[in-house]
């Protein structure tokens, strides 16, 4: 037996954008345990609510985190909105499910660019971030915004995309498609590429249903959940089968990931192809709203939770978000053990971590 | 930009942001925008970095992180606030775990708006970094002579 020792990781490492720190109990190279320590981004946002009303929530929870911006806001209003009861109209509800669909291809694409550089591919990164800045042009064109749009509101949204633009996205999902599959074959068939992915940091079926986690990272070790079977917004009338691999490797992360991308695409397809033609974006809201409810939504890295309980004030009496990255957490500190210390950087960022989701 | 003579790098350092400004941030370090043209260079050691970009605003648990990795950094050296909410706290600023913007830990020289800022602002952001650094370093140069000849050298800024 080796002598162990602790070595830290993190909160300012160059593998990751953002803060987290391990302490990793090593013995020899060898990682024994990882105990994770979190909070360095943690700002209080649910206790907000007591400043803020429920609209000007929306706002708030929408810079939960710049990535999936969207869908914390689009999780956030359909929670109030069934507390009020109101049915939105269909229009907006394919216009939210786009925009998610955006977001999620764009978060998919910054993850694999991450990844690429995480492994010392940069050429593979530039590439990934290339094309990644035209899925951003198409939502700095429809909504006005790069990264945060503000174009939900409770009751529905507050922007119509013209069939011009419809047009304009249809045109350059061909494009992308296109670069994608180049991309693709890099990932899927280089020599380097597999032999730094495949047959790291393996967690099995049993392990993730025990440890809860939730999104591609489950999906790629068999275990079937994915938030938009439940049927909110414009799902129920898609046709799309949750993309699930069995080898539970970083390998069969990224094999999830990437063929996310081609899904995302079918589905904005679909969507602009049965684009209901009313014009209604949001059904007015009066009043303030009375009653509890939760909503989960399928973000680019997996359930997020939202409870929202409101009782007739402006302000809500609790809001509550449980983010996907929260519930990866433990699953990571399982897959870190017994793995090389040159591996760490690589597996914590295959969970695609979102710190700043996780620590509000 | 006509009188650069060294290549600055870049520490970027997430306080308590949102995401949206250090995706932003990398973003402007890759081809499309590429910061690199202006001779910066982004790296992951405090101890090699001349310009700190630092993101979102100072909470009690990563104050003393960001007051070490500006310590560490050599003299001289920049540092750039990105987004509002490094400004002065932005939306968060009534959330009571945000002490503040950035500054209310180290000095800031050059300050980006913005919600996400854009890649445009923070790029004119470094450069005008990358001005003020080259100025610092003439003028430290300066002083470092005189110390050692033993004379007093008033220098502004």
């Amino acid at each position: 037996m080796g002598m162990r020792s602790v070595v830290p990781f993190g909160p300012q490492h160059p593998v990751l954008p953002e803060p987290i720190h391990l302490d990793l109990v090593i013995e020899d190279e060898r990682i024994i345990e990882a105990i994770p320590s979190i909070g360095f981004i943690h700002r209080g946002l649910e206790g907000l609510v007591d400043k803020r009303d429920f609209n000007q929530m929306t706002y708030v929870v929408e810079r939960t985190c710049g990535i999936c911006s969207f869908q914390h806001g689009m999780g956030y209003c359909e929670a109030v909105e069934h507390i009020f009861g109101v049915d939105v109209p269909k229009k907006a509800k394919y216009l939210r499910t786009l925009w998610a669909e955006l977001g999620r291809m764009h978060s998919h694409l910054l993850w694999l660019g991450l990844l690429a550089d995480g492994f010392g591919f940069e050429n593979l990164f530039y590439q990934c971030w290339r094309v990644r800045e035209k899925v951003l042009d198409m939502q700095e064109m429809t909504s006005g915004g790069r990264l945060i749009f503000s174009v939900n509101k409770v009751g529905g949204v507050i922007k119509d995309i013209p069939q011009e633009q419809l047009n304009i996205i249809l045109k350059t999902m061909d494009e992308v498609e296109e670069e994608l599959k180049v991309i693709k074959n890099t990932f899927f068939e280089d020599y380097s590429v597999q032999s730094r992915l495949k047959g790291v940091g393996v967690l099995t079926k049993e392990q993730i249903n025990a440890l809860g986690a939730v999104g591609p990272f489950a999906r790629a070790s068999g275990v079937n959940v994915d938030m938009r079977l439940t049927g909110y917004g414009a799902y129920p009338d898609l046709e799309f089968a949750p993309i699930v691999s069995t080898a539970g490797d970083c390998y069969a992360r990224c094999y999830i990931r990437t063929m996310e991308l081609f899904q995302s695409i079918d589905l904005i397809r679909q969507v602009i192809g049965k684009m209901p033609s009313e014009t209604d974006l949001f059904v007015p809201v009066k009043g303030n709203p009375d009653g509890e409810y939760f909503m989960r939504v399928e973000q680019p890295r997996g359930e997020a939770f939202y409870y929202v309980k409101a009782n007739g004030k402006p302000n809500l009496q609790r809001m509550r978000v449980r983010t996907p990255t929260f519930a990866n957490i433990p699953a990571l500190c399982e897959m870190l053990k017994n793995t090389e210390l040159a591996d760490v950087g690589l597996l914590v960022l295959t969970i695609d971590p979102c710190i700043s989701c996780t620590e509000r | 930009m006509a009188n650069i003579k060294r290549s600055p790098w870049l520490l970027h350092y997430d306080g308590s942001s949102c995401n949206g400004c250090d995706i932003e941030v990398l973003a402007c370090l890759t081809p499309v925008y590429d910061a690199e043209r202006l001779g910066v260079m982004n790296t992951g050691d405090p101890m090699q970095a001349d310009i700190l970009l630092i993101t979102g605003g100072v909470n009690a648990q990563n104050a003393p992180v960001v007051k070490q990795l500006y310590d560490q950094m050599p003299n001289p050296k920049v540092v750039v606030a990105v987004g509002v909410c490094a400004c002065t706290g932005g939306v968060f600023k009534d959330c009571y775990n945000i002490l503040g913007g950035a500054d209310t830990v180290i000095p800031v020289d050059v300050y980006v708006p913005g919600c996400a800022a854009r890649p445009q602002a923070i790029i004119d952001g470094i450069i005008q970094a990358v001005e003020i650094f080259q100025k610092r370093s003439d003028d430290y140069k300066v002083q470092e002579k005189a110390r050692k000849s033993g004379k007093e050298v008033q220098v502004n800024g």
